[in-house]
């Protein structure tokens, strides 16, 4: 049982999702069904959208302090730019993702802490997003919003498009040749550039598929609001990386899971609606958040200690 | 067998600063050959491996490749097995053959991957038992080594000419190192070259077809294996010190009780040198660290701590680069000197301008920054700071790292002086000439004690047997 839960990091997050699905339908029976469950999981899309951005940064031994503050400022250009003049819009975040690929580069080349890059950077995502919108506004391009509340028969969107996130990125970062190699560097960059990849491309590479990433969780999130604010999506920066840790991934070391990076997401988006129908005081929900972090966690490292120890 | 060499050195030199690391070096090895690479701690062996593939370019002379006419040691066919375990842990077995050979791609490369690794594997160590689809850091350590060889003579594309091995038996047992050794000289015999480093004379004997002999960057000996016996081959190695008069300075003074017992084995008594030896990495750094992480804790500073550490590697665990040299000084003995919770700095002054006549540090004024002073002056602050303390036990990682003769007779005499007042040091030295200074040697071989030596048997040469392992393979 130890084993199989240490050998098999993904059976955790499962196992942790279910049992608190399985606490809100028996809360909140009426949330059983196609509309409930679309309501509980829609806003977990671009949250989804960011944690897979994470993964990509932390796949390769960094950590992205500025990923909340960059969704906002695509979720400002794409309720503006793309909404007004969509070429416009377009080259934008085509520029928004060569920036993150800049900042790969910088990172790896200077041999600078990630940490503080990113942490910089997020006062510059944010001052460039108050320029675009001062005030919240904007609206979200047609198409988008047609997307997003798109009705596919017996499934809800937000399910369908959980289940693609997964798919397309378990694909992208376990399966294909790159996707492997980008893991190594996390595992062991000396060891990868010795067999001799550029690792350099490689860390600009990851960091842009963040970008890549993080530009479809802003956009995602403009087509469910609606409109867009200067500080829409602050708080995913720390949600992506609980995500990310929930979904059985690793600080360091290249170990990471997009299937369980989603469904990490999932999780949390799914632990607020619980708390709530507890009834339980706003105030309380993001401690009572973090309890809930600390409890997988906890689960986890008394899994994989006991498999250690018994060799 | 023996035609255009695979690989061929000739002159080369490297430079690092000021130290030369390889001192013109011209080696040839051609398809066929096994050459056995021995030497001492620091002889160049590792430099000439990262030569040799590519890892580093040389400062003087040339490598190339003539067999296959390439420039890059990658293309021709040159593949290293590092002794320090490099597999990404995070990925499989399968996956971890993917990193070094990029040629695997497009749809199914996984099962092409699975096929390959495995056919390695089972061609080196028959019934190896090992699953491509296992995560690696689930593997032990010896079954990663077996990984990481097994990629080494896997074809990737093209095929190995050249496999260099370093110290790839060190943690295999008896059984599967006989398997690699057999799989060696078929190699071998098949038209492959294989560079071998060990320091398991019985298996350099058994699968060389030449020795090298390495010491101080340079090649000192070079022979077909049958030309050289074990004492012979210890012989070249060692020598290095000149004269070994002025070694023992005093008789075999009387000690008291061991005051210091670990559980590898390593006793001291009071006012006793003890020197830790033996080829570098091979566990007495840990040793040292664990004996003092034991002795100390943590939590409580206490007034007076009973072991102080004098660190080798200044920049990681020595110095505090942005204090001046009075505080890096003084840091140890703060809480002695301190009165009511606040530094006395009249005492404090006091206690590092002693020390600077004392031990002789080069500088005009205690308070400038401790980057000031050159790598030396820095180790002597260093010193300072653990003989200004109270504790009657030192103990030293490789304190004399990159510090000049002038300064090491300085420090022999104040280690002598001091020890002769009831200190005890625990010192662990990667140079021969400075562990026949201790009065008990105690040898370290695959992170145990392999030899304890007394008096007159710390000599060089005792010192050298005892790191090499000089049984017979598998027996």
């Amino acid at each position: 049982m130890t084993r199989l839960f240490a050998r098999h990091r993904i059976l955790l997050p499962v196992l942790s999702l279910a049992i608190l699905l399985a606490a809100t339908f028996y809360m909140q029976p009426r949330a059983m069904s196609y509309f409930g469950v679309n309501l509980l999981f829609n806003l977990a899309v671009p949250i989804a959208l960011a944690t897979v951005a994470q993964m990509m940064i932390i796949m390769v031994n960094d950590i992205d302090l500025s990923l909340g503050a960059f969704v906002s400022l695509v979720a400002c250009v794409t309720a503006t730019f793309l909404h007004d003049t969509p070429v416009l819009g377009v080259l934008i975040l085509a520029g928004l993702i060569a920036a993150y690929a800049a900042l790969g580069v910088m990172i790896h080349r200077f041999n600078l802490p990630a940490i503080v890059v990113t942490l910089g950077m997020s006062f510059v995502w944010g001052g460039l997003a108050l320029t675009i919108l001062p005030s919240p506004g904007g609206s979200a391009p047609p198409w988008i919003r047609s997307l997003m509340t798109v009705k596919p028969p017996l499934v809800p969107m937000a399910v369908v498009a959980a289940v693609l996130i997964a798919a397309v990125t378990h694909v992208l970062i376990i399966r294909t040749g790159i996707g492997t190699v980008l893991r190594g560097v996390g595992g062991n960059a000396a060891s990868v550039s010795r067999a001799g990849w550029p690792v350099l491309r490689l860390k600009a590479l990851a960091y842009a598929l963040a970008g890549f990433f993080g530009v479809l969780a802003g956009v995602a999130l403009v087509g469910l609001t609606t409109s867009a604010d200067a500080n829409i999506a602050l708080r995913y920066t720390l949600l992506s990386i609980a995500g990310v840790i929930l979904g059985g991934g690793e600080f360091t070391g290249g170990k990471v899971s997009p299937v369980g990076a989603v469904i990490g997401a999932l999780t949390l988006a799914l632990a607020a609606s619980f708390l709530s129908f507890l009834r339980l005081s706003p105030d309380w929900q993001i401690g009572a958040q973090g309890a809930i972090l600390i409890l997988v966690l906890t689960a986890r490292l008394i899994f994989t200690r006991r498999d250690e120890q018994q060799g | 067998m023996t035609g255009t060499p695979i690989v061929a050195l000739t002159d080369a030199e490297k430079h690092f600063g000021a130290v030369r690391a390889l001192d013109g070096v011209s080696l040839s090895i051609s398809s066929g050959e096994c050459i056995g690479l021995v030497g001492h701690n620091g002889a160049g062996k590792s430099t000439l491996v990262n030569l040799v593939n590519g890892g580093l370019s040389p400062s003087a002379g040339a490598v190339s490749f003539p067999a296959s006419g390439e420039s890059r040691a990658l293309n021709a066919g040159v593949r290293s097995v590092f002794q320090e375990l490099s597999l990404c842990p995070n990925l499989t077995v399968a996956e971890n053959l993917r990193i070094s050979h990029s040629d695997l791609k497009g749809f199914g490369w996984r099962t092409r991957a699975r096929v390959e690794i495995a056919q390695s594997l089972d061609l080196v160590f028959p019934n190896h038992g090992i699953d491509p689809d296992m995560a690696v850091d689930q593997l032990t350590i010896a079954e990663r080594q077996m990984v990481e060889i097994a990629i080494g003579f896997a074809p990737r594309g093209t095929e190995a000419r050249l496999v260099i091995l370093d110290e790839p038996t060190s943690s295999l047992d008896a059984g599967i190192a006989l398997q690699l050794l057999t799989h060696i000289k078929d190699f071998c015999a098949k038209g492959g070259a294989v560079l071998f480093i060990s320091h398991m004379m019985g298996e350099i004997f058994d699968v060389a077809s030449t020795i090298v002999v390495m010491k101080d960057g340079k090649v000192v000996a070079s022979r077909p294996t049958p030309d050289f016996t074990r004492t012979s081959l210890v012989e070249a190695m060692g020598h290095v010190a000149g004269p070994e008069a002025e070694t023992a300075t005093t008789a075999s003074a009387e000690f008291g009780a061991d005051i210091l017992h670990s559980q590898t084995g390593l006793t001291a008594s009071k006012g006793e040198i003890v020197g830790l030896a033996g080829l570098a990495g091979h566990g007495q750094a840990e040793t040292l660290a664990r004996l003092y992480f034991e002795h100390t804790s943590s939590w409580r500073a206490g007034k007076a701590s009973g072991m102080v550490f004098v660190a080798g590697d200044r920049g990681r665990d020595g110095i505090l680069p942005l204090w001046s040299i009075l505080q890096n000084l003084s840091v140890s003995v703060l809480p002695q000197i301190a009165r009511r919770g606040f530094v006395d700095r009249t005492a404090e002054t006091r206690i590092a301008a002693d020390w600077k006549t004392r031990i002789g540090i080069r500088t005009d004024d205690v308070a400038n920054n401790i980057l000031s002073l050159s790598g030396g002056n820095q180790q002597k602050v260093l010193f300072a700071r653990a003989l200004a303390s109270t504790a009657p036990v030192v103990v030293m990682d490789d304190p004399m790292r990159g510090v000049d003769v002038g300064t090491k007779q300085d420090v022999y005499a104040m280690i002598r002086a001091e020890a002769a007042k009831g200190r005890t040091f625990l010192w662990y030295s990667t140079e021969t000439e400075e562990v026949c200074q201790c009065d008990r040697v105690f040898v370290f071989r695959d992170g145990q004690i392999s030899a304890e030596l007394t008096d007159k048997d710390i000599t060089e040469e005792r010192i050298l047997q005892a790191s090499f392992e000089m049984q017979e393979v598998g027996a």
